[in-house]
C-alpha cells in the first residue's frame, strides 16, 4: 500500500505565499513545488524562514496570502491528518510512553488488540522496548525524539516533517533518528525535514531548499545544490561563511 | 497555666476516648465540605479548562472577575446565600435554610472561583505548551479540553485541596446560613466559636487540635503533588 502510494508520489506546492509581520514579509515564496519521492531537507540561517515554512506546509499556520496545495488541492483537514510533524523539541503528554502512542492510535478508532501490536512494533521500530510503562518525561533527549517520531508515524502519513528533530542531540543519537528517517523514506513516506547540518543533507536529501530571509534561494537536487550551489546566499552557506 | 493544661489534656481525652459528639462534628464538616469541593469542581473545573482554550470577546473580563472572586469575603457570601434562601428569598419555598445543604451551597460559592481560577492558570500553561502539538494530531480546541485536563491532573488535585482547605475553615458564612444547631449543622469552626465562648475549652480545642490536623495534612499534600508537578515541567524543560 506505501510502495502504491510512494509510486503515486504526492506532490507538496506552495503558491504566492506570504507572511507579514509589523510590515516585514516573514515568508516569501513564490511559487515551490516538493514532489517525487525520497528527503527534501530544508537549510539555511536562524530567521531564514524555515520552521515558518514546514508549519504552513502542515497547515499550522496560515499565510496571509497565498497558499499549500497538496496534488493540486489545496490542504484540507483530511489531508492534514495524513501529515506528521515533528518538533525541534518534543512535546510529549505527560503520561507513559506507550500512553503516548496510544492516544494517537486510539483516535484512529482501531480495537485494543491492534493498538496493542501497533505500539509494541513501533517501540521495537524505536529501539524503546521495555520503556512502555515509563513516563515519557523520564526519557533522554534522544528517546524523548524518537518517541515523538514514532508517535508521528502512528499516523500513517503521507508525508513527515521534521523541524531541526537533532540539533540538541549527539552523533550517536543522531544517526538513531537518521536511520528512523531513511527506514520511513523507504517506506513511502514522504520527509520534508528542517536542519542546519550539511552532513546531514548530504546523508538524507535527495533534494534541498535553501532559503534566507524568508525566500527560496535556491531549490534542487542534493548534489547539485551541495557540489555546485547556483546562489551566492547558498555557497557561503555551504562554504560556512556567516550568512545573516 | 494549669488550668489550660488541664483544659488541654480534656481535649486530648476527648479526641483519644473517641467522643461521640466531637467526632460527630468532625463527621458532619467533612462531609459539607468535601460534598462542597465535589461540586466546586464540577463547575470550576470545565470553566477555568473553557477560559484557558477559548478565545471570545471579554475573556480577559471574565478572567479578572473570576480571580477578583478568590477573594470574596466570607460573611459577605453568608448574608447573600442567607437572602437567597430565606423564607421571603427567590428559593425560600425550598426551604434550605439552616440546613447543611445551605452550608454546601455557601461553600460552593467560595470555593469555586477558587478552582476555577486555579484550573484556568493550569490549563492554560499547558494548552500552550501542547497547543502545536496537539493541532498537528488533528486535535481540535474542543476535543483538547479532556487530554489537558487529564494531563493537569496532579496539578488539579493540588486545586481540589487548595478549595478543600478553605472550605473546611471557612466560620463566617456557614454560621450565618448554617444556624450552627446542635447536632445538624454544627461544623468544627462554628463549634470552636461557640464553645470559646461559652468557656468550654476542652471541646474547643479538641476541635482545633482535629482542623489544624487537617489543614497541616492538606498542605503537606498540596506542598508534594505542587513539587512532584513542578518536577515533570522541569523534567520536559
Amino acid at each position: 500500500m506505501r510502495d502504491l502510494v510512494s509510486d503515486m508520489a504526492s506532490c507538496l506546492s506552495v503558491g504566492g505565499v506570504r507572511i507579514t509581520r509589523k510590515g516585514k514579509a516573514l515568508l516569501d515564496v513564490p511559487s515551490l513545488n516538493l514532489d517525487g519521492p525520497g528527503s527534501t531537507l530544508i537549510l539555511g540561517p536562524n530567521g531564514a524562514g524555515k520552521s515558518l515554512l514546514l508549519r504552513c506546509l502542515h497547515g499550522l499556520i496560515v499565510p496571509d496570502r497565498g497558499q499549500v496545495m497538496q496534488d493540486g488541492v489545496p490542504l484540507n483537514a483530511e489531508r492534514k491528518a495524513r501529515q506528521g510533524m515533528v518538533f525541534q523539541q518534543p512535546v510529549l503528554l505527560r503520561r507513559s510512553v506507550a500512553a503516548n502512542l496510544d492516544f494517537v492510535l486510539k483516535r484512529q478508532g482501531l480495537p485494543r488488540s491492534e493498538r496493542k501490536t501497533r505500539i509494541q512494533n513501533l517501540l521495537t521500530e524505536g529501539g524503546l522496548d521495555g520503556k512502555a510503562r515509563q513516563s515519557a518525561r523520564s526519557l533522554s533527549g534522544g528517546e524523548a525524539q524518537r518517541l515523538a517520531i514514532l508517535r508521528a508515524l502512528a499516523l500513517n502519513p503521507e508525508t513527515l516533517f521534521l523541524d531541526e528533530p537533532t540539533s540538541a542531540l549527539d552523533p550517536s543519537a543522531t544517526q538513531m533518528i537518521e536511520r528512523m528517517v531513511q527506514r520511513a523514506s523507504s517506506r513511502g513516506v514522504r520527509i520534508v525535514m528542517v536542519t542546519h547540518d550539511i552532513g546531514q543533507a548530504r546523508r538524507l536529501a535527495a533534494d534541498i531548499v535553501m532559503m534566507q530571509g524568508g525566500r527560496v534561494v535556491e531549490h534542487g537536487a542534493a548534489q547539485q545544490v551541495l557540489d555546485a550551489p547556483e546562489s551566492d546566499a547558498a555557497r557561503r552557506y555551504l562554504a560556512g561563511g556567516l550568512v545573516t | 497555666m494549669q488550668n489550660f493544661a488541664t483544659e488541654f489534656n480534656a481535649a486530648m481525652a476527648l479526641i483519644l476516648n473517641g467522643d461521640a459528639e466531637l467526632w460527630a462534628i468532625v463527621l458532619l464538616s467533612l462531609k459539607v465540605s468535601l460534598f462542597a469541593v465535589l461540586i466546586s469542581a464540577l463547575i470550576g473545573m470545565p470553566l477555568g479548562a473553557a477560559l484557558a482554550v477559548a478565545r471570545f470577546p471579554g475573556r480577559r473580563v471574565l478572567i479578572v472577575l473570576m480571580n477578583a472572586l478568590m477573594g470574596l469575603p466570607p460573611v459577605v457570601v453568608g448574608l447573600l446565600v442567607y437572602l437567597m434562601l430565606s423564607r421571603s428569598g427567590p428559593l425560600g419555598v425550598l426551604e434550605l435554610l439552616y440546613t447543611p445543604t445551605a452550608m454546601i451551597i455557601a461553600q460552593v460559592v467560595l470555593v469555586t472561583p477558587i478552582i476555577a481560577a486555579l484550573t484556568r492558570q493550569v490549563i492554560e500553561m499547558l494548552a500552550e505548551e501542547y497547543s502545536e502539538q496537539l493541532r498537528s494530531l488533528g486535535v481540535s480546541r474542543l476535543s483538547s479540553v479532556p487530554v489537558l485536563l487529564w494531563d493537569a491532573r496532579l496539578a488539579l488535585v493540588t486545586a481540589l485541596l487548595a478549595g478543600f482547605g478553605r472550605a473546611i475553615a471557612e466560620v463566617g458564612a456557614v454560621i450565618i446560613v448554617g444556624g450552627n444547631i446542635n447536632h445538624v449543622t454544627r461544623v468544627m469552626t462554628t463549634t470552636i466559636a461557640l464553645e470559646t465562648s461559652k468557656g468550654n475549652l476542652a471541646l474547643a480545642l479538641a476541635l482545633g487540635a482535629i482542623l489544624i490536623g487537617i489543614a497541616v495534612a492538606v498542605t503537606a499534600m498540596v506542598s508534594t503533588l505542587s513539587l512532584r508537578a513542578e518536577q515533570e515541567g522541569l523534567r520536559h524543560a
